[in-house]
């Protein structure tokens, strides 16, 4: 229970559905203070407040667990090592990877519970199949789909069903005080949104070249690669216009050189994505081209493919190219389905070749 | 509901809450000078003098507060302030390390934020303050120091310290000695004058009285500057109108709690051992920690090798069984105890413990139900420690 309203609603359905339900907040910073403050975050005092409220207002038993050590070395410092390699990664799939539906449900297990209930936007029924929200904006289905088998088996997510209006209608209904409450938007652990600063703190300075991609011509200087991202316009500072005059793009990054390689939009154009350490939960893994739908960052567009599996990685072909698509990130494949989208399976992007 | 944790506190006693019933019923501020005013300030002037009767103190030595906390802050802050500006380079305050935050916090305060000198007290294995440290730490330096403070019985571990001899190590170097008796009214005999100690903290909530009452036994002659200043009620130390149906059952409590002292530790220490041994047979590897006869009578405080305490508590208490990791809470995350590190205890012994104490509501079949539900807990928090 984070002290928002999604998790105090789930913990409540769970409780109406018959469940012996106890709630847990995770203190997942090692300083609280240095976190982000106010309502919007998932790690403050106040939120620990808000979530042992709605807890009583539920009429469960209501815990802190401390897992900042935990959180910390996989969740931010992989998040730290991912930029300094030239990823891009995100640090909510990987929280749900190995902080709520790995340290969590492990200690939750040997303690006697059956399963991980959250308060995230996805459906998981009866079939065991992870599918998108009803709730288009606010599925939560990618930063899920990372999940394997015999994690999913043990996860409840009662709010799929529901759009985000509806559960916080509910919340009023239930007199949970977080009905309103502003969603969080941000990286939990950056306190005031500056990835850039936050990663410059921790890395330091590396000064490189931006270059042309075309012409490897030196079009300007970064005081450290970490801080770019693939499709990134802004912020390049160029010494002079391309010659056609039209914006460049950030392409790639290149920890070893450390090098950020610009171009031209169509440049960013991929068509082919490969992507490492498939995870298969829609049923087994493919032995042969599927056709479905990938997403290939979080609220990122929908784009048609072929998928298959080759030497333990997940290739996509794109019917149309995507652009910004980012080493780190996840591919994940959907099978379209009425019911709601089905996540047939996960990968972590590669770096460009 | 197995409720085994009366330190934290322990039910109102029935007398207690009639007595409160009664006084709120009334009105009447005790500094009004009316007939409804002087009613009120006769209930708490006999309820002064019931308390001193019981403890050993003048009347005119007790001093009512809002807490347990407000006389420890009270004698901590007040006591080095009005000596500290008495006489130049005297600016030391000696504690011991196992005090309560109330204490601890305070010292730690008045080193941060007022400059004062801290020798900490260092204690041995039990938890006890050995009186050659405290004759060390006074020893040619007694007019450099402006309190003493050490606690009658630990509040996590149980262990007694030897207050008359501190006491009298103190008084020796003319210096105040202040101990926070907060845990040991009830528990175990306390005499305010017998003691030798010049300041003496209660609370109401932990002998049976209510929450938000407490008391600071100050000696006539022991300087102190107050914390809260305006009416001036309490001897010009301590301001704020008298609460007075809390100081009328608080009163009651003391006297009720001091009367049935031998025979409430003689019943709750039979009542311990027989947890210990008996929790001792179902987890033979569990550590009882602290002195294990020279301690509190309800107090028994274990350690679970290889689990954690949070965890421990989590499935105790969703079998009604009510204890505590006898920890603070840092943001509601619990920290290893200092009193365990003080100790000698290394952090996993320090996570890996539960205290829990007994109380006038305690009965053999708290005991019974804990004995039924530990090996189970014992096992799960085991394999949940080794998960994580």
């Amino acid at each position: 229970m984070s002290g928002g309203v999604d998790s105090a609603v789930a913990a409540a359905r769970a409780a109406d559905a018959g469940h012996d339900v106890t709630g847990v907040h995770l203190a997942l910073a090692r300083n609280p203070q240095t976190y982000r403050s106010g309502a919007r975050g998932c790690c403050t005092l106040e939120d620990a407040r808000d979530a042992r409220r709605a807890a009583d207002v539920i009429g469960i038993p209501f815990y802190v667990w401390d897992l900042a050590d935990r959180f910390h070395e996989d969740v931010v410092d992989d998040f730290v090592a991912e930029y300094a390699a030239g990823r891009t990664p995100n640090p909510c799939l990987r929280c749900n990877e190995k902080i709520k539906f790995a340290a969590v449900l492990d200690r939750a297990v040997a303690l006697g519970f059956d399963a991980v209930v959250t308060g995230h936007h996805a459906r998981l029924g009866a079939d065991g199949l992870l599918r998108r929200s009803v709730d288009l904006a606010k599925d939560q289905s990618y930063v899920l789909a990372v999940l394997r088998r015999d994690q999913l088996d043990r996860s409840i997510f009662p709010l799929g069903d529901s759009t985000k209006a509806q559960v916080r209608a509910e919340a009023a209904e239930r007199g949970l005080a977080v009905a309103e409450k502003p969603d969080s938007h941000d990286i939990c652990f950056i306190a005031d949104g500056d990835t850039r600063r936050f990663l410059a703190e921790r890395l330091g300075e590396a000064p490189g070249d931006i270059v042309d991609a075309r012409t490897g011509a030196v079009l300007g200087a970064h005081s450290g690669a970490y801080a770019y991202t693939v499709g990134q316009r802004r912020g390049l500072a160029l010494r002079e216009p391309a010659p056609d005059g039209r914006p460049r793009y950030v392409l790639s990054i290149t920890p070893v050189s450390n090098t950020v390689t610009v171009g031209s939009a169509e440049m960013l154009d991929v068509s082919e994505v490969a992507a490492d350490r498939p995870v298969w939960t829609g049923g087994p893994e493919p032995d042969g081209p599927i056709e479905c739908e990938v997403q290939l960052r979080a609220h990122g567009e929908v784009v048609p493919a072929t998928v298959e599996v080759a030497g333990g990685r997940m290739l996509a072909s794109l019917r149309r190219p995507a652009r910004g698509v980012a080493a780190g990130q996840a591919l994940v494949a959907y099978r379209p389905d009425p019911a709601g989208d089905v996540v047939l399976g996960s990968a972590t992007i590669g770096t460009r070749d | 509901m197995a409720y085994m944790d009366h330190a934290a506190t322990t039910p109102m006693l029935s007398e207690a809450i009639e007595a409160y019933v009664a006084a709120a019923r009334d009105v009447g501020n005790a500094s009004s000078l009316h007939a409804p005013g002087r009613r009120a300030r006769r209930t708490v002037e006999e309820s002064r003098e019931r308390i001193a009767a019981a403890l050993g103190a003048r009347p005119s030595e007790v001093i009512f507060t809002g807490s347990g906390t407000e006389s420890d802050n009270l004698a901590v802050k007040g006591i080095h302030w009005a000596r500290r500006d008495r006489a130049a380079g005297r600016n030391r305050v000696i504690a011991s390390a196992v005090e309560h935050h109330a204490v601890l916090d305070s010292v730690r305060w008045l080193e941060e934020h007022e400059g004062a000198d801290v020798t900490w007290l260092e204690v041995d294995a039990q938890g006890r303050v050995p009186v050659e440290a405290l004759r060390s730490a006074l020893d040619g330096a007694g007019d450099q120091v402006t309190v003493v403070t050490a606690m009658w019985a630990n509040n996590e571990v149980g262990t007694l310290q030897p207050v008359a001899a501190l006491a009298a190590l103190a008084a020796e170097a003319g210096v105040p000695y202040h101990t926070d008796a907060v845990q040991a009214v009830g528990q175990v005999p306390v005499d305010f004058a017998a003691s030798g100690a010049a300041a003496l903290s209660i609370s109401g909530h932990k002998l049976g009285g209510p929450t938000g009452v407490g008391a600071l036994l100050l000696g006539r002659d022991v300087p102190c500057t107050p914390l809260l200043h305006g009416g001036g009620q309490e001897r010009d130390v301590r301001s704020g109108t008298l609460d007075v149906p809390a100081i009328a059952a608080f009163a009651i409590a003391v006297e009720a709690a001091v009367k049935t002292q031998e025979e409430t530790a003689g019943r709750l220490s039979a009542l311990r051992d027989d947890l210990v041994s008996r929790v001792r047979q179902a987890v033979p590897d569990v550590v009882y920690n602290g002195d294990p006869a020279d301690r509190l009578p309800g107090n028994a405080h274990l350690s679970f090798p290889g689990c954690e305490g949070d965890a421990l508590l989590l499935l105790l208490d969703a079998q009604d069984i009510a204890c505590s990791t006898g920890s603070a809470c840092s943001a509601g995350v619990a920290q290893p105890s200092h009193v365990l590190l003080a100790m000698g205890a290394d952090d996993d012994r320090a996570r890996s413990s539960l205290r829990f104490t007994l109380g006038h509501t305690s009965t053999g079949a708290d005991v019974d139900a804990l004995v039924a539900a530990l090996p189970g807990a014992v096992e799960r928090a085991r394999r949940a420690a080794q998960r994580s």
